[in-house]
């Protein structure tokens, strides 16, 4: 079976949460869900995944479906409780973002007076200081890919840094898929490094959409294709209606 | 003393002053006291600082010129992902805001709620909310460690409004949807909190599970019967978010002629005109899509 690049980047999202045991999986945007529940019903089946709400489900469900049988809940200050206890580890997405992994949901422009007003910090501060924290990013372009962020929603490695090993010592930037590769901060500065290219994305085209200098180390390989049991499990399990080609086209 | 607490829509906002603190509950697009809010919409109020986590409450407000401030994480209505009322009195400078992290808000309504100057969190630390609100504090342990942690200022509220899906004439209230949000907080948050609900009920005559008793009456000052009084949010097992008409209100809000037209139609009269006036929208929208 050949795989879209969204069913490449629901695997490429579900890889972010690999070996992590049994800590909850809190995604936002499409192939991230999709690959949170994906990675429990693979290779990491301690996890925990919610119905999108409250709900934290006894089973992975399809996207969007009713939660079905529970087995545990989770309501709003329940989670951000569990942010500070640290059993999480989240995949969130981000308007803009850095070469140190400091991302902005808030505002684009001048904070005192933007140019646009966009959906407000949320919980990106905390999520960052006190969970390992990933981010899914559909439409990877030098418009989201910026020299400097506007206004520092999650906390990137250079801020982290300058808190001191102290305060910042459950920080920790995982992974950043996008529709044309993955990336991680494994470098010795804790700048953006290029980890794989999407099968027939090139690291060329991949540094022509990102606004500032991206670490590229030698040969860059090939993200992995989906397995047929992955390819069977998004498709006739996780999400029969492909909401996730809305997300990434083909 | 006489325990029935229970008022008109038109008497709570009665009790409300221009430039005082409010807390709205519910979150984003869900659960919100619609109703308490569009009383607000129509009052002479002015002034006022909204703390929320934000949703048509506080776009509705500030679309309306009542507010100086608003503290909130987040301004959402969810399947709508950006409020249009809030990014355009952002956009223009209209409002102040003091923007908190998720996590932070909910310490400052624990911290008020319980009497305390402050609440200590790392959330908040090395981001730009340490930028934008320079008044912010930090606090260093006192123990071994001496970590440095974000000091969150109580959330102090001058009167709460919350919606719930039951109530009772003492001023009980009781949830019956997935989650409590942060009501209970909220309602202990401010020297006075005001209810209102889906259905009011006689004492002693809420069911459910005891733990669905979210709210107490010795934290209620009033409680007001509002049959759909949370639409067009998302409201527990009776309602579901009306998404067609949400959609209809991002829409209008995003367009001044569309708004003045909004704003006439829905937003002129009373709650039970408010409440007819939908009813006639869906009556039109069926027959279109006939």
């Amino acid at each position: 079976m050949s795989a879209t690049r969204a069913e490449i980047c629901v695997v490429a999202c579900a890889e972010a949460w690999r070996g992590d045991g049994e800590i909850l999986a809190a995604a936002m945007g499409t192939c991230s869900i999709l690959g949170a529940r994906l990675a429990r019903l693979t290779f990491e089946p301690g996890l925990l995944t919610t119905d999108g709400g409250a709900m934290l489900t006894a089973e992975p469900v399809p996207f969007g479906a009713p939660s079905g049988p529970v087995e545990g809940w989770m309501p709003f200050r329940d989670h951000l409780w569990l942010v500070q206890n640290g059993r999480r580890h989240v995949m969130m997405g981000a308007s803009q973002i850095d070469r140190y992994g400091n991302t902005n949901i808030s505002v684009v422009g001048d904070w005192a007076r933007p140019k646009s007003q966009l959906l407000g910090v949320r919980g990106a501060p905390g999520n960052t200081i006190c969970n390992p924290t990933s981010y899914w990013i559909p439409k990877h372009s030098t418009r989201v890919f910026v020299p400097k962020v506007d206004m520092v929603s999650g906390v990137g490695y250079d801020r982290a840094a300058e808190l001191g090993p102290e305060a910042s010592r459950f920080h920790g930037l995982r992974r950043v898929v996008t529709d044309l590769g993955v990336f991680d901060f494994g470098t010795p500065d804790g700048a953006m490094r290029l980890v794989s290219t999407h099968p027939g994305v090139t690291a060329e085209q991949v540094a022509a959409a990102t606004g500032f200098d991206l670490v590229i180390d030698g040969d860059v390989p090939e993200t992995r294709q989906p397995t047929d049991e992955e390819l069977r499990l998004i498709r006739e399990v996780l999400d029969p209606r492909s909401l996730r080609d809305r997300e990434v086209r083909a | 003393m006489s325990t029935d607490k229970v008022m008109t829509v038109e008497e709570i906002v009665g009790t409300l002053e221009s430039g005082m603190t409010i807390g709205i509950g519910g979150w984003g697009s869900r659960r919100k006291p619609m109703a308490l809010v569009r009383a607000l919409h129509r009052s002479s109020l002015k002034d006022l600082t909204i703390v929320s986590y934000g949703g048509a409450d506080v776009g509705l407000l500030c679309a309306a010129g009542k507010v100086r401030k608003v503290v909130a994480p987040f301004v959402t209505l969810d399947s709508v992902p950006l409020e249009p009322h809030f990014r355009a009195a952002r956009q223009s400078g209209a409002i102040e805001f003091v923007e908190y992290d998720e996590g932070m808000f909910m310490f400052g309504l624990l911290a008020a709620a319980h009497r305390l100057p402050f609440l200590p969190t790392r959330a908040g630390l090395g981001s730009d909310v340490t930028r934008i609100n320079p008044d912010l504090r930090t606090v260093r342990s006192p123990y071994e460690d001496g970590e440095e942690l974000l000091a969150v200022p109580a959330l102090t509220l001058d009167a709460a409004l919350i919606h719930m899906d039951r109530a009772d004439t003492r001023g009980n209230g009781q949830y019956l949807g997935p989650d409590p949000y942060m009501d209970d907080l909220f309602a202990k948050a401010a020297s006075r909190c005001y209810v209102s609900c889906e259905r009011l009920v006689a004492p002693g005559e809420l069911d459910g599970p005891p733990q669905t008793l979210l709210v107490s009456r010795m934290h209620t000052a009033g409680v007001v019967e509002t049959p759909n009084g949370g639409h067009f949010t998302d409201c527990g097992p009776d309602r579901a978010r009306d998404e067609a008409f949400q959609r209809h209100y991002a829409t209008s809000a995003a367009d001044p002629q569309a708004w003045a037209e909004f704003t006439e139609r829905f937003l002129s009269g009373d709650e039970a005109a408010y409440q007819e006036a939908v009813r006639r929208w869906h009556e039109e929208q069926e027959g279109k899509a006939r």
